[in-house]
């Protein structure tokens, strides 16, 4: 009788699997990615070298790994707060868009030489447009039950057609020689940023963001509402818990961080609205919070390792002269491998052999 | 059943099976002789389960073997274990309902061709159910079905397989009085036709009754086989547990005070939109137990759900100290004291990812002292669950770890002590000793009781009439969302009285009427 497989769901997953899983799925990420790079006729060793001397090998690299992980922290915290109810935000790029539009309105049409006021009206108005545009979604879920993840989903090509208008119409610099961006920010309207780097005072607001998180879910009523409504929905309603309001307020926070992400891009980096400025830090926060189990303090780490990946990437463009799709695979390598690995988390194969029994440890 | 030289259907030699660090099953034997019934009895976590999901296939023992008809066999899934012939009706039914009977019965076969045969089939159902008295509409769509006539559809499934042992896990617990006794003939007639039965329950008279030998279980261990008609409940009782059950229940003699929860004239819909309640009215007292007692989908839970304020009520009014309650949310309901043990404990009343301390946060995560402002206090959450935990004697591990790990009765132990050990002004408790075993029933019994000493009112749903009339101070059968009498002395009513009623007869004359309406 020939070996069959088996696949059976594990009941409880020893915990030194939660560490050691994405550990060999980057393991074998990378070999995988060496084959690629070898077809490309690059050797994998030197192009590993400088992604990492890239993204850590020197203070310019880490900052600007830190660059992109502060955006992805901010939207990886947003989403994680929804799925921690198990609500679908994947909508936390329009709600970026969002807070960024927000934000130049704020300068556009309120500005005032000095920094705190415009710092705490481009907050509120970015917390305000992004929460806005979340929450709608969730209260289409909560009083008709309407799907989030679809309206979310469509709501993103709405938000970044919306920013398109403005950039191309009315909020054009007229001194861009038809470039399409808006007016830069006066300076007063620009965040701080640390030394010499491009680090922005949105790492501060990204870190105070994580610990405040960590806090609710731990130590508070709501966030306990809220993983009791993720858990089991019943037992929450069981329990005097209102659920449909909740989707409403967690949408609502969930938009409102991730329309932080959009204004500190703006006023932190870029210092003025860019067609597509936002890159897709809203679908790669998905994977974030999905990678670091929607755990705010992993959220952090998870986001500065998918900022290596993402400054080791232009380092290889740059360094082995690689073509951008060829650096997109290698990171979409990377990606599935530790995505798939979870499977191995939930599930363990088994052999049967003649009637024996043999499991095989992954 | 004596067989020396017959061979049996089924042999289980030496199963040890551990999970981590506990001996679920350590050495058991077990057989099945051709046309027996054979009752594996024992406390929740005796090794029962564990046993029959070997024997089943979804579990493989560490030590032992399993013998079927003298082959030596070993089964990694229950597919494997149904083509050897042995079939597994479990408690749990595990029946697709937006497919038909017929369907459901093919469903799974391995040799299904791409049309189905059903007109066959159909005919092969028919024939069966004629045999064995399991009568059911093979075109009938499952969730139409009633719980025995679902019941009827897994047993089916199993003989359809061809199946020469069937284990039966809990058959009895989801039936009323009636369906018992159907089913009981049509175990009857399997083992007249030589199938080998498995009867698992925790109801001692049900035992006596049906078994030919009984197999007591404890911690993991045969403690003793018997022949059947050897058995007396007391000795079943004391071997089971490991020590002496008194079962008359102790009841203190109360003169009922204020009424606490007033019903008028109630109606609510079922999750599907229909009438479940109809113009129901009730009132409990302080210090009484109001029993209702019926068949199970009589509107139970839906009455339960309305009282606690999870149900919308569409006409009447609930009354809670004379306050109008009607309209209120579930937490307005909780703060006014009310607690509520719900049938499904692990659908409803607790969150299985969670561990005992956010379990026990669950209903009380909103009041002083496990909140402070926004904030919850895990100090106090902690402490007061690990009173409950020691006062209840849940055997778990740790407060830290997922009340899923825990056993069926010890997660129903942590949530009776969540809703029983505070000071609660109304109780209602549906089915709150089911699927529990000898011992822990007892100790449940024994928290109402004080409950109702303490001066609580508590209204009492359970499928089990036995239960009903030991602890209530009166009884209410409920048919169709009706209720079709109100018992004032259930002590004084008849089964046979009870079981009219439960059919849908009003017998207000007879129980009521001598009492001077």
């Amino acid at each position: 009788m020939k070996p069959r497989l088996r696949i059976e769901r594990r009941l409880d997953v020893p915990s030194w699997m939660n560490w050691s899983i994405p550990a060999g799925a980057v393991g074998v990420a990378l070999a995988a990615g060496a084959v690629l790079l070898s077809l490309l006729g690059v050797s994998p060793l030197a192009a590993y070298k400088a992604m990492i001397q890239g993204s850590l090998g020197d203070a310019w690299g880490i900052s600007e790994t830190i660059v992109k992980a502060i955006p992805l922290t901010l939207a990886g915290l947003a989403v994680g707060l929804a799925f921690t109810m198990v609500v679908w935000n994947i909508g936390a790029e329009g709600q970026i868009v969002m807070g960024a539009l927000a934000a130049v309105a704020v300068v556009r049409y309120a500005f005032v030489d000095n920094s705190l006021v415009m710092f705490s009206l481009m907050f509120l108005m970015a917390c305000l447009a992004g929460g806005v545009w979340a929450g709608f979604a969730g209260f289409l879920k909560a009083r008709w039950n309407v799907n989030e993840t679809i309206t979310t989903l469509m709501m993103n090509y709405i938000a970044i057609l919306l920013a398109d208008y403005f950039i191309y119409g009315p909020w054009r610099d007229p001194s861009s020689l038809g470039f399409p961006m808006t007016t830069p920010f006066p300076e007063a309207a620009r965040l701080p940023v640390l030394g010499g780097t491009r680090v922005h005072v949105g790492i501060f607001l990204a870190v105070g963001l994580a610990i405040l998180f960590r806090v609710l879910y731990r130590w508070t009523k709501w966030g306990f509402e809220l993983r009791v409504i993720g858990n089991n929905p019943n037992a929450a309603r069981y329990a005097g818990i209102n659920d449909l309001r909740n989707v409403v307020l967690a949408m609502f926070f969930s938009g409102a961080v991730a329309g932080i992400a959009g204004m500190t891009e703006v006023a932190g980096l870029q210092g003025r609205l860019q067609p597509g400025f936002s890159g897709g830090y809203g679908f790669t926060a998905i994977i974030v919070a999905w990678l670091a189990r929607l755990n705010p303090m992993a959220t952090i780490l998870v986001s500065f390792l998918l900022g290596v990946l993402l400054v080791g990437g232009d380092t290889l463009q740059v360094v082995m002269r690689l073509p951008l799709s060829s650096v997109q695979v290698l990171q979409g390598l990377i990606l599935f491998c530790v995505l798939g690995a979870e499977f191995f988390r939930n599930y363990r194969i088994v052999f049967i052999e003649r009637g024996e029994r043999r499991e095989w440890k992954s | 059943m004596e067989s020396g030289k017959q061979q049996p259907l089924v042999q289980m030699l030496g199963i040890t099976k551990s999970f981590a660090s506990v001996k679920a099953n350590r050495g058991i034997n077990f057989d099945v002789f051709p046309g027996e019934v054979h009752t594996l009895l024992g406390e929740n976590g005796a090794g029962k389960s564990t046993l029959m999901n070997i024997l089943n296939g979804l579990y493989q023992p560490d030590a032992g073997s399993i013998r079927v008809k003298g082959a030596e066999c070993r089964f990694s899934s229950p597919r494997e274990a149904i083509a050897a012939g042995i079939g597994m009706v479990h408690q749990h039914f595990m029946l697709v309902p937006v497919l038909t009977v017929w369907e459901n019965l093919v469903m799974g076969l391995p040799d299904l061709k791409a049309v189905l045969p059903k007109r066959e089939v159909i005919r092969k159902i028919g024939e069966l159910s004629g045999r064995y008295g399991l009568d059911v509409e093979p075109e009938a769509q499952v969730w139409q079905l009633s719980v025995g006539e679902q019941q009827r559809v897994e047993i089916l499934k199993m003989l359809y397989r061809n199946a020469e042992v069937l284990v039966l896990d809990e058959p009895t617990s989801v039936l009323t009085p009636q369906e018992v006794r159907r089913l009981f003939d049509t175990i009857c007639q399997m083992t007249a036709e030589g199938h080998g039965v498995v009867f698992i329950s925790h109801k001692l008279d049900e035992v006596m009754e049906i078994s030919d030998r009984i197999t007591i279980l404890r911690s993991g261990e045969v403690v003793e086989t018997l022949p059947g008609p050897m058995a007396t409940r007391e000795m079943l009782a004391e071997k089971m547990v490991g020590r002496k059950i008194v079962f008359a229940v102790d009841k203190a003699v109360l003169n009922p005070g204020d009424t606490v929860l007033e019903a008028e004239g109630i109606c609510a819909l079922n999750d599907r939109g229909l009438p479940a309640i109809r113009n129901l009215s009730l009132s409990i007292r302080q210090g009484e137990i109001l029993g209702i007692a019926g068949i199970a989908g009589n509107g139970q839970k839906e009455l339960c759900e309305a009282l606690v304020g999870l149900r919308p009520i569409q006409f009447g009014r609930v009354l809670l100290r004379g306050k109008d309650m009607t309209g209120r949310k579930p937490m307005d309901f909780l703060r006014a004291g009310v607690s509520y043990i719900p049938a499904d404990r692990k659908g409803t009343g607790l969150v299985g990812a969670m561990n005992l301390r956010e379990n026990f946060a669950l209903k009380n995560f909103w009041r002083k002292p496990y909140a402070k402002g926004p904030f919850l206090s895990w100090e106090s959450i902690a402490g007061e669950t690990g009173r409950i935990v020691e006062r209840f004697g849940v055997s778990a591990p740790g407060l830290g770890i997922p009340v899923r790990n825990l056993s069926g009765g010890n997660q129903q132990r942590l949530m009776l002590g969540r809703e029983l050990s505070g000071t609660p002004d109304l109780i209602v408790a549906m089915q709150p000793t089911w699927g529990l075993d000898v011992g822990a029933t007892e100790f449940v019994r024994d928290q109402l009781l004080r409950q109702r000493e303490r001066g609580a009112a508590i209204l009492l749903v359970s499928e089990d009439l036995e239960e009903v009339l030991a602890l209530s101070d009166r009884l209410a059968v409920i048919h169709k969302g009706e209720i079709m009498g109100m018992v004032e002395d259930p002590r004084s009513a008849s089964e046979e009285e009870l079981g009219l009623m439960m059919a849908g007869i009003r017998r207000e004359t007879a129980i009521e009427g001598e009492k001077g309406r």
